[in-house]
């Protein structure tokens, strides 16, 4: 009689854990869905856990957040692995360009042509017009800089010796 | 054909090359791409594209803003054609000289005030902005 008594009670001990399992990936994905919802970045997460391994699906908008996501499932004590399927899709800038006033345009175009004193710059509604001459190994020296000041666009007319 | 076909190999390149924050947009028959390389190499190697598809850069459709990524501490070689680089006061030609860099001269980067100036250290201590195209991020 004891012998079968410890033999149920074994049983029930281990039906127990069984059962304990589910339970638990639920808990699990809880967790993890509280960090994800915690963050915007994160928020169009989804996760599913079963036996202990989180598999994360989902858009998110650069590499960081797909990492912090990952983290977000790794550090709930108890699982087992991260399966991140997250992918990455780069939000599109649809921001207007900026186009500097004609203000600071004549100012910075007069910082970036002072070392050619061939060139002749004048700015006009945000348009940079180049007259004069300029020797072609400097041309690019010359656009590259013109190019940072932010116009609305460089109107090359220079004879290139 | 759109300015995007046109520079398409440009935009393809700046992909692949690993340009960061790259942006490219069209507004008004001009194309905008803004972005920071990896190095000056990748910088150069976009700016000769460009010079590919638009030689002598004539046509006016471009507007091509991509600086070198370098931050804080960053060794730049002065890069003039062949004098010496102005150290000033602060930002702008305007401002007084304070130090000079020698032609090929290293120097650190300290920030980047915007994309013309940059804060600099030489190695004798002499500290200023100076302008940016005549330095090469190392």
């Amino acid at each position: 009689m004891k012998f079968i008594k410890s033999y149920l009670l074994l049983f029930l001990f281990s039906s127990a854990v069984f059962i304990g399992c589910k339970p638990k990936d639920a808990d699990f994905k809880a967790k993890i869905e509280k960090t994800l919802q915690a963050s915007p970045e994160t928020q169009s997460v989804n996760v599913d856990v079963t036996d202990g391994v989180a598999t994360l699906t989902g858009e998110v908008k650069d590499q960081a957040a797909r990492e912090k996501a990952g983290a977000a499932a790794k550090d709930v004590n108890g699982i087992k692995n991260v399966e991140n399927h997250v992918t990455v899709t780069p939000v599109v800038e649809t921001a207007p360009v900026v186009i500097n006033a004609d203000s600071t345009l004549i100012q910075s175009v007069k910082d970036a042509t002072k070392d050619f004193p061939t060139v002749n710059a004048s700015v006009n509604d945000g348009v940079i017009t180049l007259t004069g001459s300029i020797k072609r190994s400097s041309l690019q020296t010359l656009m590259m800089s013109l190019n940072t000041l932010k116009p609305k666009k460089i109107d090359n007319q220079l004879t290139i010796k | 054909m759109s300015l995007q076909d046109k520079y398409k190999t440009l935009i393809d390149t700046a992909t692949a090359s690993g340009v960061s924050n790259l942006q490219v947009r069209e507004q008004d028959n001009v194309l905008y791409i803004d972005g920071s390389a990896p190095d000056g190499a990748t910088k150069d190697k976009l700016w000769d594209i460009y010079n590919q598809i638009d030689p002598d850069y004539r046509a006016g459709d471009l507007i091509m803003n991509v600086d070198v990524a370098a931050s804080s501490g960053t060794k730049a070689k002065v890069t003039t054609e062949s004098t010496n680089l102005n150290i000033r006061k602060g930002p702008g030609t305007d401002q007084p000289i304070v130090g000079k860099a020698a032609h090929n001269e290293i120097v650190t980067l300290i920030s980047k005030t915007n994309d013309q100036w940059w804060l600099i250290k030489t190695d004798n201590g002499e500290e200023g902005y100076a302008y940016a195209q005549y330095l090469s991020p190392e």
